[in-house]
């Protein structure tokens, strides 16, 4: 169904849009939120200006920008989802010229007071376009290897621009957010199946490769890779995070040692606690309750998400929300399959918890879109 | 577009069965997590309970040994001394500044350094230990190790800390080392975690800076048990790391030594060079510094007195600092005519104390001219006006071209800071940079190494072993690593014609020994130690035609600044050479009277490998060196720790 044969008249107008959101997934999101904030306030040491309170401004901020995007029908998103991609996949070009240099990779401009991440906002922007393009796609062409090439082509060009940066985290959850989208649009499973089965391939070759002229990755790629291996064959350098923060992990038990009672977190010994190793803190302080807690929220929202979703009868919006849940749930997973020792650490913030502004305001953003496909939902 | 209904039922049906087969997927990943992380929480918790409890085990570095420093015999440059330092770690100590108070009835501390202490405890992560006192006596130390128990936080520890024993005599080739700075740090792609530890040191400039990877070495660890308040209770176990790279100079210590006294507090270059092997046996810029006040720290005061002095002391002048050649570019474009077939040895020019081009008039220094002039003496006494004859014919691209043949206008690979590349200029060259064409006038100006050209002391020392050996000579730094002898680079013949390089140098011995020669009071009696030589004086300034008329105003009565710079390059023996010298002295007059006697000194002392007898020297001049002699301060090898330096 395309939005041209919505029944208009029985999509909520005005304010009264707001009884239409999707309430349980706000309150979710708020939830998680709240955790962040106490966890920032315990890797501070109890000072909450330090980056508890910013992040508050950033949350509000970002609630407000989500009602404003679920106010507006979400036909015209639709309709902004080329537009969105051009200019991401410019901002993306642009940041190869101008971006600021931040640890060693070229990853945000500036625009003004705001720091832009474009290859964040190129996220959603893909998840937009690949929706919008299964929803104008016959359903019986969806797997022809044409009209597959097309979508593929649409992941890889930002893919190898963020992989330039070089962002290899932040590459993968591209190529993952539009795999899932396609998936969901029901992309033949051989097609994955192939893909599943190259990657593999390709993993042998970077391993081959390593040593002789035609290297795939990087020295400090390897590297990473060698310490997620073993992390004790190199305790002090690469391996220092990842030994400490299962030292914490490992160390909160049942319930953990305390609000504030962390003694990793509180000598020191984590690196980056306020941004991708949070996740440590919690579950060092309030143990295998608090870490499950989180992790239960973070299902629910994708829970509803999907439940949202089945209830979508128009192909764009249904897309849209499995996109977003699916991005979403690349966050928490891959953050917590690094810091557990399940992946090697890539540089992956955890959702609405780790201190940081743009990733933040931009999956609000992208909730708000949910949002807005729930609330003009055709009924 | 419309599709019929029955499609979108179908795809309808096809997303929301992927949507729950998505769902499921991601469901059970989540179980993967809340399972793994079980299993690390519960079933593992009291393993990873002990890592982080009551007996932490905590890993720290042990700085490694940094690579010492010797001259060519062995003899050290660069070591490293014990030093006593107390530390407080901000956490421990709970309120720094009162600790800080009880600590300074204990040893002499200032208000300033505790002020500075308690600044830097409260931007630092609380858990770091900062440096209190660095170099501190051993009774204060040992005053403060006994009162511990009331001084939270505070730690002594030991550490070795550089030290540079000569001084200032090598301030410029090994450079100095200083702590850590955030800019070293955002240079590095990957920093050694090492270069974390508070204080660590880095080589900052020269040898120290451009072998830092060698002479850094790799950390060792050890690891020690903390208790919960993070006070080490004891070591377990040490692991120590690889020191760095001993490093050989081919410096000669003495006679580093003797060079650097030999300049005095002169704004001036001096490079001794091997000319079989390129050795560089001296390299000095005077006046120096001393790289140990930089090691502890250097007090702004201090600084500014090396920033303001106009002699610019931090710069190294030898391979930093670009002079236009003066008259010691003469032999290159006497080579250049020769072997271009433009020049015929046996011819003679005149000189008539000028050469006029066009409305312009090319003055030669002598006012009223040389008269015939052969090649020889034209080195000898080196008339100006014959090279501008001559350059005219061979043009400045031949020119450039031969100066480049000789290690001129190009960048040596040496392990220096900022080693200069100079300018062996061209037509391209000028029209690129400059804008404009190239003009007859500027190679008349080339040919005499005034105008474009420019070069460094570094890279006449190599233009003169090359003269004498007509060898490719390289220079050559750094003569064995870590007992490793590093390869003498290849010095392939440079294809020149020997006769034309023999009346090169026989132009060269004209100019000491002749006694029309402008070093003529720079000879040598000494049959054995006869030296060739070419002074060279360079303006600074133009002289106009107004000046020229009422007599050129003499160096001494210009102000220092204006003055010219006096060159002189030689090597000796002259008939089987041994050694090369370069002497630039910045604003030090002429050639003749201020480079040539320092020039023919430092020769004379490399070649007799000591202070040279005074029979060298002329009858008329002995009693005048002896006195110099005796007036220079040198380090005295028999008398090893009374050296000026130790401080």
């Amino acid at each position: 169904m395309s939005y041209l044969e919505y029944n208009v008249k029985t999509v909520p107008s005005g304010l009264r849009k707001v009884l239409f959101l999707n309430w349980p997934v706000v309150l979710l999101l708020s939830a998680c939120a709240a955790v962040g904030f106490l966890m920032l306030t315990s890797v501070a040491g109890g000072r909450t200006e330090l980056w508890a309170e910013p992040q508050m401004k950033r949350f509000a901020a970002g609630m407000a920008a989500m009602f404003v995007v679920a106010m507006v029908p979400i036909w015209f998103w639709r309709n902004l989802s080329a537009l969105a991609y051009a200019v991401s996949l410019m901002l993306l070009v642009a940041v190869e010229f101008f971006g600021a240099i931040g640890m060693g990779a070229q990853r945000w401009i500036d625009i003004g007071p705001l720091r832009l991440q474009p290859s964040e906002l190129m996220k959603v922007a893909l998840v937009m376009l690949l929706a919008a393009y299964y929803d104008w796609l016959d359903i019986r062409k969806v797997s022809r290897p044409l009209w597959v090439a097309i979508p593929a082509l649409l992941i890889l060009v930002p893919t190898f621009l963020v992989l330039k940066q070089p962002d290899l985290g932040t590459a993968i959850l591209i190529v993952a957010g539009g795999g899932i989208v396609m998936f969901a649009a029901g992309v033949s499973l051989w097609y994955f199946g192939t893909i599943l089965a190259a990657g593999a391939g390709l993993i042998v070759a970077v391993f081959q490769s390593r040593g002789t002229d035609w290297q795939l990755l990087a020295d400090y790629q390897y590297r990473r890779i060698d310490t997620f291996l073993d992390p004790s064959s190199d305790p002090l350098g690469a391996g220092y995070n990842i030994t400490q923060a299962q030292i914490a992990l490992g160390s909160g038990g049942w319930t953990g040692k305390g609000f504030m009672q962390g003694t990793q977190s509180r000598l020191n010994f984590l690196p980056e606690k306020h941004t991708d190793f949070i996740f440590t803190t919690l579950a060092e302080e309030f143990g295998f309750l608090g870490g499950v807690s989180l992790l239960s929220l973070y299902a629910l929202i994708v829970g509803f998400c999907v439940v949202a979703a089945l209830g979508m009868r128009d192909r764009f919006s249904a897309l849209l929300t499995y996109g977003i849940a699916g991005n979403f749930f690349l966050y928490f997973a891959v953050n917590m399959s690094m810091v557990m020792g399940l992946m090697p650490v890539v540089g992956v913030p955890l959702p609405l918890v780790s201190y940081g502004g743009t990733a933040m305001m931009i999956l609000l953003l992208s909730f708000g879109l949910m949002q807005s496909a729930h609330v003009h939902r055709p009924r | 577009m419309r599709r019929n209904p029955r499609d979108n039922e179908e795809s309808a049906r096809t997303v929301s069965r992927r949507g729950l087969l998505l769902g499921t997927l991601q469901g059970v990943f989540v179980g993967v997590l809340a399972f793994r992380m079980r299993y690390m929480q519960v079933d593992q918790a009291d393993e990873f309970r002990t890592l982080a409890e009551e007996n932490r085990i905590n890993i720290r570095l042990v700085p490694p040994v940094r690579g010492l420093i010797y001259d060519r015999e062995g003899r050290l440059v660069a070591g490293n001394e014990q030093n006593y330092r107390i530390v407080i770690t901000r956490e421990d100590a709970g309120d720094v500044e009162m600790v800080l108070r009880r600590l300074a009835t204990l040893m002499p501390l200032d208000e300033d350094e505790i002020a500075a202490t308690v600044a830097e405890a409260a931007r630092r992560s609380p858990n770091l230990p900062i440096t209190v006192a660095d170099r501190v006596a051993w009774e204060d130390f040992a005053r403060v190790a006994v009162n511990a128990p009331a001084l939270p936080g505070v730690t002594t520890e030991m550490g070795l800390s550089r030290i540079y024993p000569m001084g200032p005599d090598f301030a410029h080739v090994v450079g100095y080392v200083g702590p850590v700075s955030d800019y070293d740090l955002s240079k590095i792609e990957e920093p050694d975690p090492v270069l974390r530890i508070p204080r660590f040191q880095i080589g900052k400039v020269g040898i120290e800076a451009r072998m830092e990877d060698l002479l850094r070495g790799k950390a060792g660890t050890r690891r020690i048990e903390v208790n919960s308040s993070g006070r080490i209770m004891r070591e377990l176990d040490r692991q120590e790391g690889d020191p760095g790279a001993t490093v050989q100079l081919t410096i000669d210590l003495q006679l580093q030594n003797y060079v650097q006294a030999r300049l005095g507090t002169e704004s001036a270059a001096a490079v001794v060079m091997d000319v079989a092997t390129g050795d560089l046996l001296a390299v000095v810029s005077s006046p120096s510094f001393d790289p140990n006040k930089f090691v502890r720290g250097i007090s702004t005061a201090d600084y500014a007195v090396l920033t303001e002095d106009d002699h610019r002391p931090l710069a190294d002048k030898t391979v930093q600092g670009l002079y236009p050649p003066g008259s010691t570019f003469k032999m290159v474009t006497a080579l250049a005519a020769l072997e271009a077939g433009l020049l015929d040895p046996e011819e003679r020019i005149w000189c008539g104390g000028f050469t006029e081009l066009g409305d312009r008039r090319f003055h030669c220094w002598k006012p009223g001219g040389h008269g015939r002039m052969g090649l020889i003496d034209s080195i000898g006494q080196s008339c100006d006006v014959y090279y501008y004859e001559i350059a005219q014919r061979v043009g400045i691209e031949r020119i450039s071209e031969m100066g480049r043949r000789l290690g001129l206008g190009m960048r040596h690979d040496l392990p220096m800071s900022a080693v200069a590349e100079g300018l062996m200029p061209t037509k391209d060259w000028k029209l690129d940079r400059r804008g404009s064409e190239w003009l007859i006038g500027d190679t008349l100006n080339a040919a005499i190494g005034q105008g474009f050209v420019l070069t460094s002391p570094m890279q006449l020392a190599v233009m003169s072993a090359r003269l004498a050996t007509g060898r490719a000579v390289a220079p050559r730094l750094v003569k064995s690593l870590d007992g490793i002898e590093t390869p003498i680079p290849p010095a392939p013949a440079l294809g020149l014609d020997p006769r034309h390089l023999d009346l090169v140098r026989r132009g060269m011995l004209a100019g000491v020994m002749d006694r029309d020669g402008t070093a003529w009071s720079s000879r040598v009696v000494e049959e054995t130690l006869r030296v060739a030589g070419k002074t060279g004086t360079s303006q600074v300034r133009n002289i106009t035609a107004a000046e020229r008329e009422r007599g050129v105003t003499a160096n001494e009565d210009l102000p220092w600044e204006r003055r010219d710079h006096a060159l002189y390059v030689c090597f000796g023996p002259w008939d089987a050479p041994r050694i090369a010298v370069s002497i630039v002295v910045e604003h030090g007059g002429g050639g003749s009277l201020a480079a040539a006697p320092i020039g023919r000194d430092v020769i004379l002392y490399a070649l007799s490998g000591g202070m040279p007898p005074l029979s060298a020297y002329p009858d008329s001049q002995r009693n005048r060196i002896d006195s110099e002699r005796r007036a220079l301060e040198l380090f005295d090898p028999d008398a090893p720790g009374t050296g000026r330096s130790r401080a």
